[in-house]
């Protein structure tokens, strides 16, 4: 069975700076993650395979410094790592993002499972997989809590997925795309066996002209969606603290609170 | 040039898309609350236009409840009724609900931030190859270029962005559920009811094969009461504190992301942007700090009071009382005060 598992490197921190002018993050300087969310996705694909033989790619869309990530997700096990690296993807929204990933999948031969996190933590969006599902013109199912059986020769998957009310168990055709809750594994650790063998296999790099796309749509310029406008909110001092030991001020809330018509 | 890239550049002309719409979603012939709140905003978007509201419904035997959406604010209602929707899943939705809009054109198309709606919104984006902005806090038009600007908070930190989609339509967004006001209903709007069963081949091939319901024992987005739970509460332990005031107000639990990631309490209690959204009669936040990404789960909420030992916490600006201390001498106070309530009551 052929997996491609999606990983975007992520800032660590929450506290991203973004470029006032072109309304983008500034990664300099700070340290990279992989996507907390896609090593689920990494963990189920690695899963699939020990299950049912194959092989697991992990593919990712960024600046070169994102081969740390990829090195890491073979370290945990992923046996092929592809980099779309290419100035003419800086910009990306989710649009031109969803549309160089599945160029990617489609170059290296598609896949019978394609695994995305639930959101990245930068973008938080979650709109990538069902895009990339879109382009492929395959299904795709969200939120997947369990996959529960594949069935390789006839092409079949049933999985477990939430949504508000409850849980949807739900039969599909592969190839398929399935972003993963966090609540479907627990992720392994690296071992030293698995980053040695990292270290002697390279990530495969590709740049757009290695891909079948359309330059209008890459980049900047596919990305139909602009930031205008980055703000804080301001601060608004409305509220009343009040003053004195706690027992006086509990006992003005409760008052206060009396007063209003909200303690019985 | 691809074919499909030439077919574009020719028909495409932003002009041709007017109105507003809304995804009316429904399970099982009931329409989510937040189609109600989609339209609210949605109408005032139209007003400002001067266009028209749209809705779109799609499901088997739903009918009926067009009527309701005019009620609560279209203009329009795009109804495809046919059987095969009692079953298909995002796929067939996305190919059906694409058809409309080449066919009419709308200019903003709103989803909310549903599980369907967080899945099918970009599928059908990535058809129409048109951008999308998820979880916005807030929609308003740009006077002057008639775009919409679709306002979010972003990267961590307490920053908001405002995003636009000026060259491609229509432009989407997901809402969250419980962000925008709803309209009143009004029996006697009138509207118009376009039925469309000219629907594209459908794939079906997905199903759903069986349903669990989950157990709800935190019914947090109905609460009166929330008594919310920050990083300031030190260790799970010192839970037992909130529940007992939670219990004593009959109040439900909340929580801040930190306190869910620290293992505490589980994920279903989690208020703010990766969570829930809330706005009951009183919200009691204690030990919060009162970052942007919480803030936005509560905000709405009538009552807000913040206990916190740090005087210059944010939620101090948000909190119609403020409490400055530490949760663990006030919280048995208020307890105890709330207690000698009730029992002379
Ligand atoms: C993409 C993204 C999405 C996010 N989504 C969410 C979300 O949905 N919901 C959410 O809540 N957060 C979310 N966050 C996290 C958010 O940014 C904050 O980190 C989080 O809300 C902080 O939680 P806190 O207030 O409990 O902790 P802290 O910020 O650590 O604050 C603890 C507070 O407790 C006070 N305190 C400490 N001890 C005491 C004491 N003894 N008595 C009284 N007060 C005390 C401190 O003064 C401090 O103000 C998100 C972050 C990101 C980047
Ligand atoms: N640049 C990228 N490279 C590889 N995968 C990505 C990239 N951006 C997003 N993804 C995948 O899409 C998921 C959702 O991301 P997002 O839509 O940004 O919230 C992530 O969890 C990844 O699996």
């Amino acid at each position: 069975m052929r997996i491609i598992v999606c990983i975007k490197q992520v800032p660590a921190t929450n506290e991203v700076k973004i470029d006032p002018k072109t309304g983008t993050l500034i990664r300099e300087g700070i340290e990279s993650i992989i996507n907390p969310f896609d090593l689920f996705a990494l963990e189920e694909g690695l899963r699939l395979k020990e299950a049912h033989g194959g092989c697991v790619f992990v593919l990712s869309m960024g600046p070169l410094q994102a081969r740390i990530s990829l090195k890491e997700a073979m370290a945990m096990g992923a046996d092929t790592a592809v980099l779309l690296s290419d100035r003419a993807f800086a910009g990306s929204d989710t649009l031109a993002t969803s549309y160089t990933l599945a160029a990617g999948i489609k170059k290296l031969g598609g896949a019978d499972i394609i695994l995305c996190g639930k959101q990245s933590t930068d973008g938080e969006t979650g709109q990538v997989g069902p895009g990339i599902a879109a382009q492929l013109d395959i299904p795709h199912i969200t939120c997947v809590t369990k996959i529960i059986k594949v069935d390789h020769a006839k092409k079949r998957i049933v999985v477990e997925r939430e949504v508000e009310e409850g849980y949807e168990e739900i039969l599909t055709t592969l190839p398929v795309l399935l972003t993963v809750e966090k609540e479907i594994n627990r992720p392994r650790f690296l071992t030293v066996k698995g980053i040695m063998r990292a270290k002697k296999t390279g990530v495969v790099v590709w740049t757009a002209s290695d891909l079948e796309i359309d330059p209008s749509r890459i980049g900047l310029s596919g990305s139909p969606t602009e930031i205008v406008k980055v703000f804080s909110l301001p601060r608004q001092k409305r509220g009343i603290i009040f003053s004195g030991t706690p027992e006086e001020q509990v006992e003005t809330l409760v008052s206060k609170l009396k007063e209003a018509g909200y303690l019985f | 040039m691809s074919k499909e890239k030439e077919k574009c550049a020719l028909c495409f002309k932003k002009e041709d898309y007017h109105g507003v719409w809304v995804f009316a979603e429904q399970h099982n012939g009931t329409i989510s609350e937040v189609v109600y709140e989609l339209l609210g905003v949605g109408r005032r978007l139209a007003d400002q236009l001067k266009e028209k509201l749209g809705a779109v419904l799609i499901g088997f035997n739903i009918k009926k409840q067009a009527q309701r959406l005019i009620q609560y604010g279209a203009d329009d209602v795009y109804v495809v009724d046919i059987e095969d929707a009692a079953r298909f899943l995002e796929e067939d939705y996305a190919e059906v609900i694409v058809k409309l809009v080449e066919e009419y054109k709308p200019a903003v198309f709103l989803f909310g931030a549903t599980a369907l709606g967080k899945s099918l919104a970009p599928r059908v984006a990535s058809r129409l190859q048109t951008g999308l902005t998820a979880d916005c806090t807030s929609l308003e038009v740009d006077p002057e270029e008639k775009v919409l600007i679709q306002t979010k908070p972003a990267f961590g930190s307490d920053v908001m962005v405002s995003i636009v989609c000026r060259n491609k339509r229509p432009q989407m967004a997901t809402v969250r559920p419980g962000v925008m006001k709803k309209v009143e209903m009004c029996a006697a709007r009138r509207g118009n009811i376009i039925e469309n069963n000219h629907i594209p081949p459908l794939k079906l091939r997905s199903q759903v094969l069986n349903f669990s319901r989950k157990q709800t024992e935190v019914q947090l987005e109905q609460a009166e009461v929330v008594v919310a739970v920050g990083r300031g509460l030190g260790k799970v332990e010192n839970l037992k504190l909130i529940k007992e005031l939670a219990g004593a107000l009959g109040a439900a639990i909340g929580a801040t992301r930190a306190v869910v990631d620290a293992g505490w309490i589980s994920y279903q209690h989690q208020i703010g942007q990766t969570g829930k959204t809330v706005a009951p009669k009183i919200y009691i936040a204690c030990g919060i700090s009162g970052a942007i990404q919480h803030l936005v789960g509560m905000q709405s909420s009538e009552v807000i009071i913040a206990i916190n030992k740090d005087p210059e916490a944010p939620i101090f600006d948000y909190a119609t009382y403020g409490i400055v201390g530490d949760l663990m001498e006030v919280v048995p106070l208020l307890i105890k005060r709330i207690k000698t309530i009730k029992n002379l009551s």
